[in-house]
């Protein structure tokens, strides 16, 4: 299978070329524009990519691995990143994942089986004023409790 | 010494975030006072004669840093703006980037005017995509008002700026590291010398610098380096933001004179601790900081008073420590997150962060053994000093002094059966 890019990404992908003097630069935000669209980078997205940055697709597959918010398969529509380091377990951080678990009867790393949420564990947002914090996708929700978590939940579309 | 507020004015009352606003607030002055009246080595001059150090964590004098750079070269200069912010407990780049994006963009145009840079990026963390989202926004703005882009101001200084943006690795708050990532490779750190002063970002001379570094620059173009010293301390000028967060009643960031004691930020400005909270510990400058006591924290908050106290300013992230809250639990989220951002180059980072963790998971999961404590000190103690980066000695150093600082803690909870969660 081959993948193209859509009428949407192409001009984009031209813009980012012109930022560097080298086409490898902008892999990074080649594959952020793939993820944000796809929701994820195949195996055939990591090909075409290394095609048209003249690298090899190893080039590209190391660098999906080594960054977290890269991802190889599909994640669910929202995807749930609940800080759990100092400041936000400070706060509390570790009863919104434990809460989280048991609301959507998954642990971290996986997919409800409606393909709905992720649910992910994640170090510092920066967000240490407003623990414990998430990300859903890419909106920040801060001071969570339950009830709170639920709001948001039901808040999703 | 009531100090002035250099990064923060005019923040509190009116919305900041448009170019008017900043305007108004006597924007883009100072761009203008460099490029007509001052001369590069001016500039340099100044910032150097300011003492102003980087608020990115490892304090190094700023103008020193531009002055590294060859003023003639046949090569490209490039800058690049650390919005990395990855330590955990730090957000005050993000404050500063939100509410006044245009604060940033100056001083990084005036630091590019005075090390003769023609293009800059400014690498921001992955997670902070709203942030980058207003950043662009305020990008297009300087170039449609001419303080960006071709002959800026009408001065013939050319210097063009993008937001690049970064995927979630901590590493890549390292300076060679985030170099690597915006070359489209993998965050390794590079091998020290060469430096990036001589090469740098596609092999050429390149200055990094952090978000609230360069912001502290149009101020001191704009009311000189004595003034700025004023606020500050004679090594280490100006005022800083403290990004205060853990177990008080305010949390939230506060614009501080470098040297203002860590007490008085925590009990007098963050409102102290919560409601029935007892101090137990503070982490006084980001994760990676050694833990400090509650008797030790008569403190002035500067880079080389916190080295004195056996820790370290680091990006002056305050995370307050409550008497309730284990110290293993602590422990464990240290080591929990330098094993996972350990960019796995050199093996005792690699592998001493991974074992580190996988002991004190069965301490907290009562399969500890009693020479436990002394088998994380050897291993810490075999990072240290023994990587490529510093990101070695800062997953090294809060792990020690919370085993050394808190080893009767510890020790007793190896033995009880009891609650070692946060949220006992």
């Amino acid at each position: 299978m081959s993948f193209t890019f859509s009428a949407e990404l192409e001009p984009k992908i031209g813009a980012l070329l012109l930022r560097y003097p080298t086409r490898r630069a902008a892999l990074l935000p080649v594959l952020r524009l793939i993820q944000d669209e796809h929701g994820h980078i195949s195996a055939d997205a990591e090909r075409r990519v290394a095609e048209i940055l003249d690298l090899t697709p190893i080039n590209v597959r190391e660098v999906v691995t080594f960054y977290t918010m890269l991802t190889r398969s599909p994640v669910g529509r929202f995807h749930l990143q609940v800080c759990s380091n100092v400041s936000c377990g400070l706060a509390g951080g570790d009863r919104v994942s434990a809460y989280l678990q048991a609301k959507l009867g998954v642990r971290p790393g996986e997919t409800t089986p409606d393909g709905k949420y992720t649910l992910t564990e994640v170090e510092c947002l920066g967000a240490c004023d407003e623990a414990p914090c998430m990300m859903v996708n890419f909106d920040f929700y801060g001071h969570l409790e339950a009830a709170r978590v639920d709001e948001i939940l039901d808040g999703l579309a | 010494m009531m100090a002035d507020l250099i990064l923060t004015r005019g923040l509190k009352s009116e919305p900041s975030v448009r170019l008017s606003a900043y305007l108004e607030r006597g924007g883009y002055q100072a761009l203008r006072t460099a490029l007509t009246q001052w001369t590069p080595e001016k500039v340099i001059d100044e910032v150097k004669t300011a003492s102003l150090r980087g608020r990115g964590g490892a304090g190094f004098p700023a103008g020193l840093k531009w002055s590294f750079v060859p003023r003639t070269t046949d090569k490209p200069k490039y800058l690049c703006v650390n919005a990395d912010e990855g330590e955990p407990g730090t957000f005050k780049d993000r404050f500063l980037m939100t509410h006044d994006p245009h604060l940033l963009i100056e001083g990084a145009v005036i630091a590019a005017y005075a090390v003769g840079i023609h293009a800059g990026y400014i690498y921001i963390r992955g997670e902070y995509e709203a942030v980058a989202r207003r950043l662009d926004e305020a990008i297009a703005e300087a170039y449609a008002h001419g303080v960006l882009g071709k002959n800026i101001l009408g001065r013939g200084f050319d210097f063009d700026l993008w937001v690049h943006r970064g995927a979630g690795a901590y590493i890549c708050g390292e300076e060679t590291a985030m170099l690597e990532s915006l070359e489209g490779k993998r965050g390794v750190p590079r091998l020290k010398p060469p430096f990036p002063a001589s090469v740098g970002l596609f092999g050429c001379p390149t200055v990094i610098n952090n978000v609230e570094t360069l912001a502290c620059v149009p101020m001191i173009i704009r009311k000189g380096a004595a003034w700025f010293l004023e606020n500050g301390r004679p090594k280490d000028g100006g005022t800083r933001l403290f990004s205060l967060s853990g177990a008080v009643q305010k949390p939230g960031v506060y614009e501080l004179p470098a040297g203002t004691k860590l007490r008085e930020i925590i009990f007098v400005h963050a409102g102290g601790l919560k409601p029935g909270a007892a101090l137990k510990a503070v982490i006084p400058g980001g994760l990676s900081a050694p833990v400090l006591r509650a008797d030790e924290i008569d403190v002035p908050m500067d880079v080389d008073a916190l080295a004195a106290a056996g820790s370290m300013l680091g990006s002056s992230a305050v995370i307050v420590i409550d008497a309730a809250t284990p110290m293993l639990s602590v422990l464990e989220k240290v080591a929990k997150f330098y094993e996972h951002e350990s960019c796995g180059q050199c093996t005792p980072c690699r592998i001493g962060t991974s074992w580190i963790r996988r002991v004190v998971k069965r301490m907290i999961e009562h399969r500890g053994k009693a020479a436990d404590l002394d088998l994380v000190l050897r291993l810490a103690t075999n990072i240290k000093g023994r990587t490529l980066c510093p990101f070695g000695d800062a997953a090294a150093l809060p792990i020690l002094s919370i085993v050394r600082k808190f080893r009767t803690e510890l020790e007793a909870s190896l033995h009880s059966a009891g609650e070692k969660s946060f949220d006992a």
